[in-house]
């Protein structure tokens, strides 16, 4: 009998990949986003505005990571944005090796952000770096209050949360105070902004950061 | 849930290794995963299952040794275990408190012939 002592990192592969992605987008001085989400959250809509309101001051691309389908692609094709489809064949999330390829598409002369759209799950997504700068979590006030202590992991990985639907607040019995509570419990350091994708309300704060962080990214290239 | 493409990894890692090392069989698997990952035992047991028909993996039992999530406070250095993942400190409230556990996913060793 041989005993093999490895502490080999299970995803130890995917970083390394993860790690080349990151160095490719600095040398570019791309600002690079992974917007994570569960599925119903609103996450399309909410990079639906977003483009909108950058149109004209930004240059931005998109990666949509689907399992199968190609209809939030064909939504964020029709804003004239470049968008690169991948299709996971069933995986939860993307990884760090399926945005390689990607990268090949775009043409990255000149583009300031780029935005990958994860799978729609709260789980996968968090465990798998795909080279990014920041990620932001869309989370929407019909979901319950108890997402973030269901899934803490991906509020204690990301920058950002966007608290979207809040439109809708006085139909749910969600807590907005409560739940921004819990979320800094998990990270204090978390940027919160609330908004109503449907309604086109509350996207100037997240703008500006966004910009913000585009500014510093093209400032260190 | 992601508990398939992290068995997918464990394996190829085993896989890599045993090649490395002339093992034929691998008999015991033990594998460290923290709570934080939210990478369910149960689930680990079942994906690993898939790779049984493959002779490497046929007489392979897998354990799985769970880490808690722990936190170690900035202001006051105190360390502690993160309940309810209230990552707050205990001692001092501070709310500045650096991951020191929880997230690890590793293979820390296997046997085998
Ligand atoms: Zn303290």
């Amino acid at each position: 009998m041989v005993k093999v002592r490895l502490a080999a990192p299970v995803l130890q592969q995917n970083e390394e990949v993860a790690r080349e992605n990151r160095t490719f987008f600095q040398k570019h001085g791309i600002f690079v986003l992974n917007l994570m989400s569960s599925p119903g959250s609103g996450k399309t809509s909410t990079l639906e505005r977003t483009i909108e309101h950058l149109a004209g001051s930004l240059k931005l691309g998109v990666i949509e990571g689907d399992i199968y389908t190609t209809r939030d692609a064909e939504r964020i094709e029709a804003y004239g944005v470049p968008v690169v489809q991948i299709n996971t064949a069933g995986a939860c999330h993307l990884d760090a090796r399926m945005i390689r390829p990607a990268l090949e598409d775009f043409d990255f002369g000149g583009l300031d952000l780029l935005i990958i759209e994860n799978v729609g799950n709260l789980v996968c997504p968090a465990e798998f770096d795909l080279g990014e700068d920041a990620r932001a979590v869309v989370l929407s006030v019909a979901e319950g209050n108890d997402k973030p202590l269901k899934y803490p992991l991906i509020f204690r990985q990301a920058q950002v949360v966007l608290i979207n639907k809040i439109d809708l607040l006085p139909y749910t019995d969600c807590d907005l105070s409560l739940l921004e509570k819990d979320i800094r419990a998990i990270n204090p350091d978390l940027e919160i902004f609330r908004i109503s994708a449907r309604e086109n309300t509350g996207f100037s704060p997240w703008l500006s950061w966004l910009k913000e962080q585009v500014k510093i990214k093209k400032q260190k290239a | 849930m992601h508990e398939l493409s992290l068995m997918e990894n464990v394996v190829a890692t085993l896989r890599a290794s045993a090649a490395e090392n002339r093992i034929k069989k691998i008999t015991r698997i033990q594998l460290v995963v923290g709570k934080l990952t939210m990478a369910v035992p149960e689930a680990l047991q079942f994906a690993f299952e898939v790779f049984k028909e493959e002779d490497l993996f046929k007489s392979a039992v897998l354990e799985i040794k769970e880490e808690p999530v722990r936190g170690e406070c900035k202001e006051c250095q105190h360390a502690f275990e993160i309940k309810d993942y209230e990552f707050l400190c205990p001692s001092c409230s501070s709310p500045q408190v650096k991951l020191v556990g929880g997230r690890e996913l590793y293979i820390d060793f296997y046997e085998g012939d």
